[in-house]
């Protein structure tokens, strides 16, 4: 029986997670910008990306939020089946919304979520289902995985039925759609890492598109190789495009493309698309039944269990 | 030495825009608005305030009036929330600032620069030349769009003290009226200049040009969707 994960630790590591992504850009997303920035051939999307690499500098240097707009702040939750929480989930939920309120005091985050009809307001980022905690589990192990991420961006994100006579030509249709409605004027905060989830149900494909455009790592290629290939035909479609960062006419739209898929229903293809924007925070920590954390810049979120085809 | 604004021709296509850096002080005076040229990078030194949705449905809607110590300090209205939090000594830090979208103001600008005396507005993405023509021009002001976007912490870096914050508790920190002593807060780039040009709109037509080549080969849905536009060379905004 392994030991219980004291809930004072999760809540400790969520609180340092959530400073720790809204601070520091991860250096994979940073080394793409860099590489759009070298081939960008328009000077004002050139010089618009030195000022964010220069931005990202000193959010670092000063322990500073990159952007004022600290998002939506949500965590991942992926848990060992033989880890054991003291308290169970009841207490490890507690954590993770004592956390964000207390974060969003000291970093400080912007107290971003109201309620949608009355706009009230705690001034702490906690509220009905605020923030999202997702779960995911993992065969053979007695850690916990917490992955905080403050998703920004009201623009870059769509969702559309498609069907199987749309294939694969509908989904490049859709993708070009959308980055052409979120990128002009910047509206996307582009250079943007896109995450594209491919059938499910409605919910899951936009669910599977956040997490696949904040939670894989830029470099990181499906294991799919039929998915795989059209991941690098689209980012370098959605870079053929014309628009650059902040709507220049240029070459810098897409720093990666990531595609997860779910199996669907025989008659549809449904697309869901999110852009993580040019403040791509996330950050993710291993929380051990022996007490040792981790901390980490790869999510490791879609593992093979979790990407699973059969029964096992 | 910057040229005349008289002797140098509009830029038309966006490698003819020249970036000149541009020290604004605030107030900003009327010259200093005239010589603004699309994509010049501002900076902007003194005194400066947000306002969006809580304020503008306030002053606009509800017609309280504009704080007029405010307005007898400066002309800048940043279209923003900082994050910002109190201190135990009764004053507050802000540690980043980033614009917000500035297109959903569109209709409220033309009352916004009477009630306001604004001159300068700084926000996210700009507004089309339409609503520069119709609400900007009249009142002789112009529009600046932050860069990147989400520069939030090389901005806050520049805001040296918090002067005053108007509506705290009414509207909340992120809707709240703050006065920000800012020293060379930049680069923002000139998108609105005071003929009602857009470097925006500029851009888009170079993109624009490229668009019936990226959509060759793209077929169209299977199955169509109601909505507003199917031109791809509209802007939603
Ligand atoms: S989209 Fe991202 S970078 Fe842009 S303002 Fe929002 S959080 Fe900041």
């Amino acid at each position: 029986m392994s030991r219980p994960i004291p809930e004072k630790l999760v809540e400790d590591t969520a609180r340092e997670l959530m400073a720790r992504a809204a601070i520091d850009i991860p250096a994979d997303y940073r080394d793409g910008v860099r590489k759009a920035r070298e081939c960008e051939r328009n000077r004002i999307a050139r010089f618009v990306l030195a000022e964010m690499e220069r931005n990202w500098d000193i959010a670092t240097a000063d322990r500073r939020p990159m952007c004022a707009d600290t998002g939506l702040p949500r965590y991942y939750v992926r848990a060992g089946n033989e880890a054991v929480i003291e308290g169970g989930f009841v207490a490890l939920e507690r954590a993770l919304r004592k956390a964000t309120a207390d974060a969003t005091a000291s970093i400080p985050l912007r107290p971003n979520r109201v309620h949608p009809l009355t706009r009230r307001d705690h001034d702490n980022n906690v509220g009905v289902h605020a923030p999202e905690v997702t779960y995911a589990f993992e065969p053979r192990a007695d850690w916990i995985d917490i992955t905080a991420v403050h998703k920004g961006g009201l623009f870059g994100t769509d969702y559309r039925m498609l069907f199987p006579t749309d294939g694969v030509a509908g989904i490049r249709r859709f993708f070009v759609d959308t980055l052409v409605e979120f990128g002009k004027r910047g509206l996307a905060c582009q250079p943007a890492i896109v995450g594209l989830g491919l059938g499910g149900s409605k919910d899951t494909c936009v669910r599977l598109g956040k997490e696949a455009a904040c939670l894989r790592v830029v470099g990181s290629r499906n294991p799919e190789p039929a998915v795989a290939a059209l991941e690098e035909e689209l980012t370098a479609l959605g870079n053929y495009v014309g628009i650059g960062a902040m709507g220049f006419a240029g070459t810098s739209l897409v720093v990666a493309t990531h595609i997860e898929v779910a199996y669907t229903h025989t008659g549809g293809l449904p697309v869901g698309m999110h852009s993580f924007c040019l403040s791509s925070r996330r950050a993710t920590a291993r929380i051990h039944s022996d007490g040792r954390v981790e901390f980490r810049a790869d999510p490791m979120w879609f593992t093979d269990y979790y990407r699973r085809e059969g029964i096992e | 030495m910057r040229p005349d604004p008289g002797t140098v021709k509009p830029a038309e296509r966006l490698d003819d825009v020249r970036m000149d850096e541009v020290e604004l002080t605030t107030p900003v005076g009327s010259a200093d608005i005239g010589r603004l040229k699309l994509g010049d990078v501002v900076y902007i030194s003194g005194v400066l305030y947000t306002a969006r949705e809580g304020v503008y449905r306030k002053v606009v809607e509800q017609g309280v009036d504009f704080p007029a110590s405010v307005r007898a300090l400066t002309n800048v209205n940043f279209h923003c929330s900082p994050a910002a939090t109190g201190r135990p000594d009764g004053t507050y830090a802000v540690e980043a600032v980033t614009a917000t979208a500035s297109f959903r103001f569109g209709k409220s600008m033309s009352r916004w620069f009477e009630r306001s005396g604004a001159k300068v507005v700084v926000g996210k993405a700009g507004l089309t030349e339409l609503a520069y023509r119709e609400w900007f021009v009249p009142h002789g002001a112009v529009y600046l769009t932050t860069v990147g976007y989400g520069m939030g912490a090389a901005y806050g870096r520049c805001i040296t003290r918090v002067l005053d914050v108007h509506w705290l508790e009414a509207l909340g920190i992120a809707q709240a009226l703050w006065v920000l002593e800012v020293e060379r807060l930049g680069p923002f780039l000139v998108e609105g200049d005071r003929e009602g040009r857009s470097l925006f709109a500029l851009a888009n037509r170079e993109i624009n040009l490229r668009l019936e080549e990226v959509y060759r080969g793209l077929p169209p849905y299977a199955m169509g969707r109601f909505g507003e536009t199917t031109s791809r060379t509209d802007e939603i905004v």
